[in-house]
C-alpha cells in the first residue's frame, strides 16, 4: 500500500527555457539505467531476496520513484509550452509526432522501455550486484546530462539525484556485506 | 451543435523556464455526441463538397487545425 504525499523530494528548478534538455533526460525516465527500471527492479527482487535486506530494496524502490516524479517535472517544465517547430528545432519532431508533449517511458533515443532492462535471478549476490551496477550507471548518466546542460537551476536537482545514486549504490555494497556474513567474527569449530 | 473544441488553463508556474502557453485545448469532434449516426442526416450541396470536406454530412465534419487557435475563450 501507498501513501502519496503531494511534494517532491528535492525541489525542481528550471531556469532557462530549453526544450533540447528534455530530449537528454528522457534517459533517465524511460531509460536502460533511469529510474523506472530501477524501481521496478527493486521493487520486484525484494520479494524473494533474504530477509535482512528486505527493507533496504523496498525504501530504495520508493526513493527511485520519487525521482521518476522529479525527472518527469523537469521534462514537462522544459515541453509543456514548446510549439511544434520548437519541438523539431529541439530534435523533439519524432516525439511529437508520436506523442505530442506528453511524457512517454523510452530512452533518449526514442526506444520504448522494456522489462528486459531489468533482471531478478532469484540469487541474492547475482541480484544485488546488479544493483550496484544499475546505480553506477545511473550515477553515470547524470554526470553525461549535466555535461551537457548549462542551467545551473536544473543542475542542481540532478547533481542531488546523482548523489542519491551514490549513496545507494553503497547501502547495496554494504548489503552484499550483510549476506556474506561471516567476516570478522572468529568461528569455532 | 456541440463546440469543436475544448479549453483550459493549465497551472502556469511562475518559474516556469519558457514563455507560458496559457490556454490549452483538445478536439472534439462531433461523432463523440452522436454514439450512433442517425439516418437522414442532411448531406452537403454538391459532391465536389463532400469531397473537399472528407465526409457526406456537415454535422460530422471536424476542422484541424482549430480555425479559433489562439482567440481567446470565455
Amino acid at each position: 500500500m501507498f501513501y502519496y504525499e503531494k511534494k517532491l523530494q528535492y525541489p525542481v528548478r528550471v531556469s532557462t527555457c530549453n526544450p533540447m534538455l528534455a530530449k537528454f533526460l528522457i534517459e533517465q525516465y524511460g531509460g536502460a539505467d533511469g529510474e523506472l527500471a530501477a524501481a521496478l527492479r527493486y521493487m520486484n527482487q525484494r520479494y524473494t531476496i533474504p530477509d535482512k535486506v528486505i527493507g533496504l530494496l523496498n525504501d530504495i524502490a520508493m526513493e527511485e520513484f520519487s525521482h521518476l516524479e522529479m525527472i518527469a517535472t523537469m521534462i514537462y517544465k522544459l515541453t509543456k509550452d514548446a510549439t511544434p517547430e520548437q519541438m523539431k528545432a529541439a530534435g523533439l519532431g519524432d516525439h511529437y509526432a508520436n506523442h505530442d508533449r506528453a511524457l512517454y517511458y523510452h530512452n533518449a533515443s526514442g526506444v520504448p522501455w522494456t522489462a528486459s532492462y531489468i533482471q531478478a535471478k532469484g540469487d541474492p549476490i547475482a541480484d544485488l550486484y546488479e544493483d550496484i551496477a544499475a546505480e553506477e550507471k545511473a550515477r553515470a548518466t547524470y554526470q553525461w546530462i549535466i555535461d551537457m546542460s548549462d542551467d545551473p537551476d536544473l543542475n542542481d536537482g540532478l547533481k542531488f539525484l546523482r548523489e542519491r545514486e551514490v549513496i545507494h549504490s553503497l547501502r547495496f555494497r554494504e548489503a552484499v556485506e550483510i549476506l556474506k556474513d561471516e567476516q570478522g567474527k572468529k568461528k569455532v569449530y | 451543435m456541440h463546440s469543436q473544441f475544448k479549453y483550459w488553463r493549465p497551472y502556469v508556474s511562475p518559474y516556469d523556464p519558457c514563455k507560458p502557453i496559457r490556454v490549452k485545448s483538445y478536439s472534439t469532434p462531433p461523432h463523440l455526441y452522436m454514439n450512433f449516426q442517425p439516418p437522414g442526416l442532411p448531406q452537403f450541396q454538391s459532391p465536389k463538397q463532400a469531397l473537399m470536406h472528407g465526409t457526406l454530412w456537415p454535422q460530422l465534419y471536424s476542422p484541424y487545425p482549430d480555425p479559433n487557435k489562439g482567440v481567446e475563450k470565455p
